[in-house]
């Protein structure tokens, strides 16, 4: 079966961006985490063409604050992914941004077992090359 | 009352295995399957005016055209489902409601998951399914928010599914591992189970690798290769079969998401909507119900299924759990074919394994797991990431 995931140098696997999506890549370039904010329905994650609960397009880009709380969370410690294998133990979580939505991430900068439901974290970046991965790790 | 106009009246089911030593392509494990649950049922080929399928791997496009011409079927229905792991018991429903609906008189429901053969010098099939489920196309939200950050195949995503109910409801690792012993003990019991020789303890079960927390390796199905078929038809002609028609009385579907990332509620599944649809369609309460079948991909689909389909309350799985036997010799039988865990995945026929469940205890069939009471069936599938969910009220004529 062709696999079209693209991977960065280091063999992880890193996201191709859309026209739709490209904007929340170069942000995350930058440090940023923004989304996209439909006038009625507020922010909603992730990119899309038109806002998933009125499908309307009229939305606009906006820098949200990064600061969230784990809403679940496990400790991948096999390396389901083969090319995530170098990693393990590393934590894959959901996190709920205070602005609403919920986004799939890895916890970091902190031991995989110190981790837990309703654990304060913010957003930090880490680049791979073509594409920046946005993580979250612990608020002191 | 419930619909009483199709039911089910014959099958065919593969053990599943985890090498598979009769490589074939899609369409002869089609025929092979098509033959034997036709046989199986009493009825001949010329009969048979509906096909519900899963993909054909040799003929992606197309699939239904393709295997009635290979199979010189004329067909007034042709469906390919593709829900995930419920796909099965949709094609189940599908094939009822094109029966019902006057569509058509006899349906064949076919899915397998079975190695094609291998050209000298070429590579074997290492792997059923990719971690990526196909989501890794450009364009994808998959490749470009789950893959890079490790969310690949079902475990993490059940894990986290999990994790969250456990934290919620505070439901102990001991409890979900008793589920995977009380199918196991059902497993022993049947001789198409990859497991049937092994028993297994909750000791066990939490000896096992960790493999995303909190699923420990024998939470998991074990993926294999299999395949199986069941055979559909009216009440009329149900009456002329060989076994006892079981027909469908009822039945729901859910779909809202494809990956656990943008559900809604991780503590809360699908299974509530489509169980409430079926039972109102069926026309009876929980109650009546004399055994289940649930799609067990994980341990906690099993428990999670028990709340939100209703036969428990919310946060009460897990006392439920600890204070019944599920297996088959037990007061609360769940998966007495062993389930998934206990029986092995075979593929996409993982799924029709819990209506073929249910079929062979309401026809009598089970030999040495046979249910004392087996006349009504709640049999559930899963399908993607706790994200699409199909119940089935079946019941015995």
């Amino acid at each position: 079966m062709r696999v079209e995931q693209p991977f960065a140098e280091n063999g992880r696997p890193i996201p191709r961006r859309t026209p739709t999506s490209a904007p929340y890549f170069d942000a995350a370039r930058e440090g940023k985490l923004r989304l996209q904010e439909c006038p009625r329905d507020g922010f909603f994650f992730y990119p899309r063409s038109r806002c998933p609960n009125c499908l309307s397009d009229d939305w606009s880009w906006k820098d949200v604050s990064g600061r969230a709380e784990i809403y679940s969370y496990t400790i991948d410690r096999i390396g389901l992914d083969p090319a995530q294998r170098p990693r393990v133990p590393y934590v894959v979580a959901i996190v709920e941004l205070e602005e609403g939505p919920r986004l799939t991430t890895n916890i970091v900068d902190c031991e995989a077992g110190a981790v837990f439901v309703g654990m304060p974290v913010h957003a930090t970046f880490e680049d791979l090359g073509r594409e920046t991965l946005i993580h979250f790790k612990p608020s002191a | 009352m419930g619909k009483r106009s199709a039911a089910l009246v014959g099958f065919t089911e593969w053990a599943p295995q985890r090498k598979w030593d009769q490589p074939m392509f899609s369409m002869e494990a089609c025929a092979k399957l098509a033959a034997e649950a036709l046989s199986d049922a009493g009825i001949d080929k010329g009969e048979v005016d509906g096909l519900v399928i899963g993909g054909l791997q040799e003929s992606p496009l197309f699939p239904p055209l393709a295997l009635a011409e290979y199979l010189q079927i004329q067909a007034n229905f042709g469906e390919v489902v593709d829900i995930g792991g419920a796909s099965s018991a949709g094609m189940i429903w599908r094939a009822a409601a094109a029966i019902e609906i006057g569509l058509c008189e006899t349906v064949l429901v076919l899915v397998h998951s079975t190695p094609a053969p291998v050209e000298a010098g070429g590579d074997a099939a290492k792997m059923i399914m990719p971690p990526y489920l196909m989501g890794d196309a450009w364009g994808s939200p998959q490749g470009q928010f789950d893959i890079p950050y490790g969310l690949v195949a079902a475990a993490p995503s059940f894990a986290m599914v999990a994790q969250r109910y456990m934290s919620q409801y505070g439901v102990a690792p001991e409890t979900l591992a008793k589920i995977a012993v009380d199918e196991r003990n059902s497993a022993l019991k049947n001789p198409k189970a990859v497991f049937k020789d092994k028993p297994i303890t909750i000791d066990d079960v939490l000896a096992s690798p960790m493999v995303s927390d909190p699923v420990h390796l024998l939470e998991m199905v074990m993926p294999c290769f299999g395949g199986g078929a069941v055979v559909l038809t009216s009440a009329e002609r149900a009456k002329k079969a060989k076994h006892r028609p079981v027909f469908l009385t009822g039945y729901g579907e859910r779909i809202s998401h494809k990956t656990v990332s943008y559900m809604d509620d991780l503590t809360v599944t699908p299974a509530k909507p489509s169980a409430d649809k079926a039972f109102g369609m069926a026309g009876i309460d929980r109650s009546a119900i004399d055994f289940c079948s649930f799609y067990d991909c994980f341990t906690i689909t099993v428990l999670m299924t028990l709340e939100d389909a209703g036969f428990v309350k919310k946060g009460q799985g897990g006392a439920f759990v600890e204070e019944h036997d599920l297996s088959f010799s037990g007061d609360f039988p769940i998966n007495t074919h062993g389930g998934q865990l206990g029986m092995g995945q075979g593929g996409a026929a993982g799924g029709l394994s819990h209506v073929i469940d249910a079929l062979t205890q309401i026809q009598g069939r089970a030999e040495d797991r046979q249910l004392a009471k087996a006349d009504a069936a709640y049999v559930t599938g899963v399908g993607g990431l706790m994200a699409s969910n199909v119940g089935l009220v079946m019941e015995g004529a």
